[in-house]
């Protein structure tokens, strides 16, 4: 469990993170979505002790952590994929990250096998991929066995098998009850990968939420409908019990039925149909509208989980 | 939620009764320090250094012992000339200790893994302290007790029991590690290699020149504090003695413990008094980088 209250930080006159409030439980993959550069790095930074909150606080497992007694033991964590000294051997580097909390010598040839690094662990980091040091990111943040994993952008620099690979890996670690918390601009993975999802902008909360709830409630699904005969068939599809608008180019925007549906109504009174085109409410439009607004600083979002309302 | 929950509850792996401590930070940054190539070649270039400067300086007085004047000849200092060099690279070693982690990002796992982080910095400094002394030292006694072969008749040589010979020998490789230490601290206040190196390089050889600089009261009022002038005494032997009577005369009987004058140059530190303020230069960097330390963020 990952608890944020009112966590803060600012660069001088800029606001990173912006008196952010969420729960990531256990059990589940959690999502951390936000445009380059709104706070989700500085976050991380922040739960894992590195930069300290202006204001707020976090915790892990209900502790802060610097009181943890075995950091690596609760909390893992892969915030940068070269954090690695380059003249450094996979091994040694895992082994003097093990050493700081008596983590046996064993277990570091085990996070080695796991990600698949086993056959270079002698070799320099310094003449890793970026692919293969993400994989040394992850064993690092393995190590200790932890209940508690953050990741930072994982699947940046991963060829397709290493994507796939990281995707099983996380739903993996949360399956056997682990909190996983990873970050991404990429909606599509996130809409793999995680079950809830916490979106952020400009360093505040937008909204935390289920992404299935997220989809739902979003402005969703519609189908763009061009006729030539658009005023008759927007008539028709009405009195058939769909919501439509007109859009400027002389396009109807149809909510709430079929595609199948409006092709059905349109033969049956004779409409020409020049395009029939579904749109399906995707993760990525449920983001792009919902920081779009915190953009714009409209303030609270569509949802009932907000900034005032989040968990504390 | 209720399987989560579940899982919550099954997972639980065994964790050992106590804390992370000292011991295991220690056993980390030996593992750290040992495990780069900068480190062996750094040791290397200490002994290749610290030996062989030595070797050529004794060899050099001993093959033209017949064409000069031996009035002031220090056959220990003439052998340890070499430890003013090995202070450049374990100085570097020591600002690289810190900065090699900072450039690398591999602060944050350290800091990721043990948040307490004067207790890291300790551990640190320890285990960088440990192998320069044991580092120095060797490369101190084998200069000596080379240089002293070298030095066969008529030249003179010392050995161990001549007075002042094992102070200058065990002091050079403490002066060396005291210069490691205030390498090391520096890196922690700069964090980037090159302005630490800079400003390591700075305190220890741009500032002295500098002072040459200045007028001669600056000079003699200033040049003790510097740290080579501190190396360059602990090393020397024989001119102390010699210069002891002078200095009573020149500052009175109630100062010529602490301070002594050599070979007609400006007063300088005793030995020991002067590997004293050096080390509170160590411990005076060394303590701003731990307040820096704890306040930036990693």
């Amino acid at each position: 469990m990952i608890e944020a209250s009112g966590l803060t930080k600012r660069y001088g006159a800029k606001v990173a993170v912006d008196d952010l409030n969420f729960t990531v439980r256990p059990g589940v993959v959690t999502g951390f979505l936000g445009p380059n550069g709104s706070g989700k790095s500085t976050t991380m930074r922040m739960v894992m002790g590195l930069d300290a909150p202006n204001a707020g606080s976090s915790s892990i497992n209900g502790q802060r952590f610097h009181d943890l007694d075995w950091p690596l033991r609760e909390v893992g964590a892969l915030l940068e994929a070269r954090a690695i000294h380059p003249g450094r051997s996979a091994r040694n580097h895992l082994l003097m990250l093990a050493q700081t909390n008596r983590i046996p010598a064993s277990r570091v040839e085990q996070v080695l096998d796991q990600v698949g690094l086993d056959g270079v662990a002698g070799q320099r980091a310094g003449k890793f991929s970026l692919g293969m040091s993400q994989r040394l990111g992850i064993a690092a943040a393995l190590l200790g066995d932890p209940g508690v994993l953050l990741f930072d952008e994982p699947v940046n620099g991963l060829d397709p098998d290493g994507i796939r690979w990281v995707r099983n890996l996380l739903r993996g670690l949360a399956q056997e009850g682990r909190t996983v918390f990873v970050s991404s601009h990429l909606m599509s993975e996130m809409a793999l990968t995680a079950d809830d999802v916490i979106v952020i902008g400009r360093g505040r909360l937008i909204v935390q939420a289920p992404i299935a709830e997220l989809t739902a409630s979003t402005a969703g699904g519609y189908v763009t409908v061009r006729s030539p005969q658009a005023a008759a068939l927007g008539a028709a599809l009405e009195r058939a019990g769909a919501a439509v608008t007109t859009e400027p180019d002389g396009a109807l925007s149809v909510r709430g039925m079929r595609p199948a549906a409006i092709g059905d109504v349109a033969a049956a009174r004779g409409i020409t149909l020049h395009e029939l085109a579904p749109h399906e409410a995707s993760l990525e439009e449920a983001f792009m509208e919902l920081t779009e607004d915190s953009l714009d600083f409209h303030g609270d979002s569509l949802f009932t989980t907000t900034n005032d309302g989040g968990p504390r | 939620m209720s399987t989560a929950v579940e899982a919550r509850r099954q997972f639980a792996p065994p964790v050992p009764d106590g804390r992370y401590s000292l011991a295991d930070l220690v056993r980390s940054e030996w593992t750290k320090l040992r495990s780069l190539r900068s480190t062996r070649w750094s040791s290397v270039l200490v002994v290749v250094l610290g030996v062989g400067i030595g070797i050529l300086a004794t060899a050099e007085s001993r093959a033209n012992w017949q064409h000069v004047t031996h009035a002031g000849f220090d056959p220990t200092q003439t052998s340890l000339i070499g430890i003013l060099g090995v202070q450049l690279v374990i100085g570097v070693l020591g600002v690289l200790v810190v900065t090699g982690e900072y450039g690398t990002g591999t602060i944050r796992a350290t800091f990721s893994a043990a948040p307490r982080r004067p207790l890291v910095l300790v551990a640190k400094t320890a285990v960088f302290l440990g192998a320069a002394v044991v580092l120095s030292e060797a490369v101190a006694f084998a200069s000596f007790f080379i240089g002293q072969a070298l030095l066969t008749a008529p030249a003179v040589h010392a050995t161990l029991s001549t007075p002042g010979a094992l102070r200058a020998v065990v002091g050079s490789g403490l002066y060396v590690c005291a210069i490691g230490l205030l390498g090391l601290g520096l890196g922690v206040i700069v964090r980037h290699t090159a302005g630490a190196i800079g400003a390591f390089v700075g305190v220890l050889l741009i500032f002295p020149i500098i002072v040459a600089a200045m007028p001669q009261s600056i000079i003699n009022a200033v040049r003790r504090y510097e740290p080579l002038q501190m190396g360059h005494t602990m090393i020397t032997v024989s001119a102390v003695g010699s210069a002891a009577k002078h200095v009573i005369k020149t500052f009175g009987p109630h100062v010529h413990h602490e301070i002594v004058k050599v070979g007609g140059g400006p007063a300088t530190f005793s030995p020991w008094v002067g590997f004293g303020i050096l080390c509170g230069y160590a411990v005076a960097v060394l303590a701003i980088g731990t307040v820096l330390l704890v306040r930036r963020d990693a």
